[in-house]
């Protein structure tokens, strides 16, 4: 996969990353399909709603990083800030 | 089968490290976890070993399920930590850490809560030089931090079982629960929080965080395996199925994603994602049903194992680049391949992927936490195990070995660190793929739980793909927080920041009116002495100055004449 050229590892070219992501995005979209098809158990109401499990990922992981970002406003000091 | 108690071969092994050298060492040190493994296969169950020790019975040696299998991960995890740390020549770290998992393995085989009480002391003081082998004076620092509240732990732990043993005439270490009557529960909160904060119970977790980053690479991936999962040992023994355990596990894997996807540190954000594991073993021992239990411990057992391995390899590219902050990381991919793989391979783990180890143990205790209605809890442990996928899953490999190109070239680490990571990460496709000949095998409570069924590899691969989109598309949106060369304030500001603070006020402005009465007294000594001496004379002013010294004595005969002439009549 990597070869030993300074700059040219796979990922440095953005066509590849632009096409491992294209992959990325039909692999989820077959995701979300497969829940129509497929038939779950359920456990919990939740799990009704369609594709429940991939909303509530994509939806949470959002929120935690908007949150985290916000932290920071609060939390960050420099890093000797102990040292001090 | 002839058997010894369970922590001798390792800690024969850690006495011999202390006088060997070279390529014995080494060896001694690699068959000194595999004869303790053989010989805990020849244990029967039962107590091994009892003593009366003051009227107590004692027994420092009984064998379960559940100790043997904490017994069984130790003894791997301190293979692999001393295969990953064999070209260190340094044998402090080699004694100590050989010396602390010989503790922790003790700790889990105790039969009485004395034996637990020396084991749990020894873990801190043979864990310590670990960190203090970096050699900075952070590291000492932290490690002095570490040992007061490691210490603080023992001492809770040691006046609770005192509470204990005068209340119920016994020192045995069976179940503790919370319900007691008068005194005892105040020895069974004691030795609850004892534990608690062993385990990185909220506002008691810092001690983590701040210590593991700090210790040397091959030291944290010991401190990861053993601390923390016998006070996770202690708690299934102690305290399973107290509900405030779950709320409190619940806390533990929720709140410290938020600070992991901040920390620019990638051993402190694993550290942080250590107490989000443990989080999540917390909450199935306070769910307490056979399930909730042995996914607790199935789950304890793979993340010994696959957080060794991401910290094997994030402990690898410390050794090979000297720098671990993802500010100053990225694109070792080209030249640290295997690592790159081996770390994709403990991510995979760590965030449940199907056919890794977290899948099959994390799912037992979401399943537990359903079946018995704890729908919130369900919910925050869902999102605690996308923010997973989120920063030790994704953020790990991407800063370290991706993103965008630090300049750093190196090579891949020694040999040996290589094996140790293939063999935990061999481990952890073993374990995630052939769970029933494994780790299920090894369950204390008898449970049938089958991981892989359709709904299940469907429900969590959608968790875990859509999570990965958020992170590209919030990349392609430059709305994730960059990594900064930062601090983040947490709860160890409070004991770092605040306390001293406050103590350097009250000191200097108690000092500082120390001070200023000193003076003025001094002063008007000074003054005093000044006024009675007349310097035109050169004699001192006043009556008796004027004197000789026998007219003086005079006069002093004369008042105690009137004196005592006053008593005499006053009588």
């Amino acid at each position: 996969m990597s070869d030993n050229h300074d700059s040219d590892g796979w990922f440095d070219k953005p066509e590849n990353v632009k096409k491992m992501l294209r992959v990325f995005y039909v692999i989820c979209g077959l995701l979300v399909l497969v829940d129509f098809m497929v038939h779950r158990h359920i456990y919990h109401d939740w799990e009704n709603i369609p594709a429940f499990y991939a909303i509530y990922g994509f939806i949470g992981c959002v929120v935690l990083v908007l949150i985290a970002t916000e932290m920071r406003k609060y939390l960050m000091r420099g890093e000797d800030y102990y040292d001090e | 089968m002839n058997s010894v108690i369970p922590f001798l071969p390792l800690l024969l092994g850690a006495l011999a490290a202390i006088v060997l050298r070279g390529w014995l060492r080494n060896l001694i040190m690699i068959v000194a976890p595999i004869l303790g493994a053989i010989n805990l296969m020849g244990m029967d169950h039962g107590v091994f070993w009892s003593l009366e020790f003051m009227g107590y019975a004692l027994e420092p040696v009984k064998v379960d399920k559940l100790s043997l299998m904490f017994g069984y991960l130790f003894h791997l995890a301190s293979l692999i930590a001393v295969i990953y740390a064999l070209h260190v020549k340094d044998t402090v770290q080699h004694v100590s850490g050989l010396a602390y998992a010989a503790s922790a393995v003790g700790a889990v085989f105790a039969g009485d809560l004395l034996t637990l009480f020396i084991f749990w002391e020894l873990l801190a003081l043979t864990s310590v030089f670990l960190i203090w082998a970096r050699r900075t004076d952070r590291a000492y620092s932290s490690g002095i931090r570490y040992l007061i509240i490691q210490i603080l732990s023992g001492v809770l732990l040691l006046v609770g079982l005192l509470i204990f043993a005068q209340v119920n005439n016994s020192l045995l270490f069976t179940h503790i629960g919370l319900q007691h009557e008068g005194i005892a529960q105040l020895g069974a909160w004691l030795i609850f929080f004892g534990f608690g904060i062993k385990c990185a119970f909220p506002f008691m977790h810092n001690w983590l965080t701040d210590s593991y980053p700090e210790a040397t690479p091959s030291g944290t991936i010991f401190l990861a395996s053993f601390t923390t999962k016998v006070a996770v040992y202690a708690f299934a023994r102690g305290f399973p199925g107290e509900e405030i355990l779950v709320w409190i596990g619940v806390t533990m894997a929720c709140f410290p994603i938020f600070f992991a996807v901040i920390e620019n540190d990638l051993r402190r954000v694993l550290a942080y994602s250590l107490i989000n594991q443990i989080g999540f073993m917390i909450v199935g021992i306070g769910i307490g049903t056979a399930l909730a239990l042995n996914g607790a411990v199935a789950h304890a057992f793979n993340d010994v194992i696959f957080k060794g391995l991401l910290m094997m390899t994030m402990g690898a590219v410390l050794h090979m680049t000297g720098k671990i902050n993802g500010s100053e990381l990225g694109g070792l991919y080209k030249s640290m391949p295997k690592t790159t793989v081996l770390c994709i391979v403990g991510a995979a783990s760590i965030s449940a992927f199907p056919l890794f180890s977290g899948f099959v143990s994390k799912s037992m205790i979401m399943a537990a936490a359903v079946s018995e209605g704890y729908d919130v809890v369900w919910l925050l442990l869902l999102f605690a195990a996308a923010g997973v996928f989120h920063h030790a899953g994704i953020k790990i490999p991407y800063f370290a070995f991706f993103a965008h190109d630090s300049g750093i070239r190196t090579t891949e680490p020694p040999k040996n660190m290589l094996i140790a990571m293939t063999l935990a990460a061999v481990a952890c496709v073993v374990l995630g793929t052939f769970p029933a000949q494994t780790v299920y095998a090894l369950l204390p409570w008898e449970h049938n739980y089958q991981p892989y069924d359709v709904t299940h590899v469907l429900t969590q691969l959608q968790l875990l793909f859509f999570s990965a989109l958020a992170f590209v598309w919030l990349n392609l949106k430059n709305m994730y927080p960059p990594e900064l060369p930062s601090t983040n304030l947490d709860a160890d500001w409070f004991y770092r920041k605040l306390a001293p603070a406050v103590v350097k006020r009250v000191a200097s402005t108690t000092y500082g009116a120390y001070v200023s009465v000193e003076n003025s007294v001094i002063l008007s000594v000074k003054r005093m002495v000044q006024n009675s001496y007349d310097a035109e004379a050169g004699q001192p002013k006043g009556y008796f100055a004027k004197l000789w010294p026998t007219e003086t004595m005079v006069v002093w005969v004369a008042i105690l004449l009137v004196v005592y002439l006053l008593f005499y009549y006053l009588h």
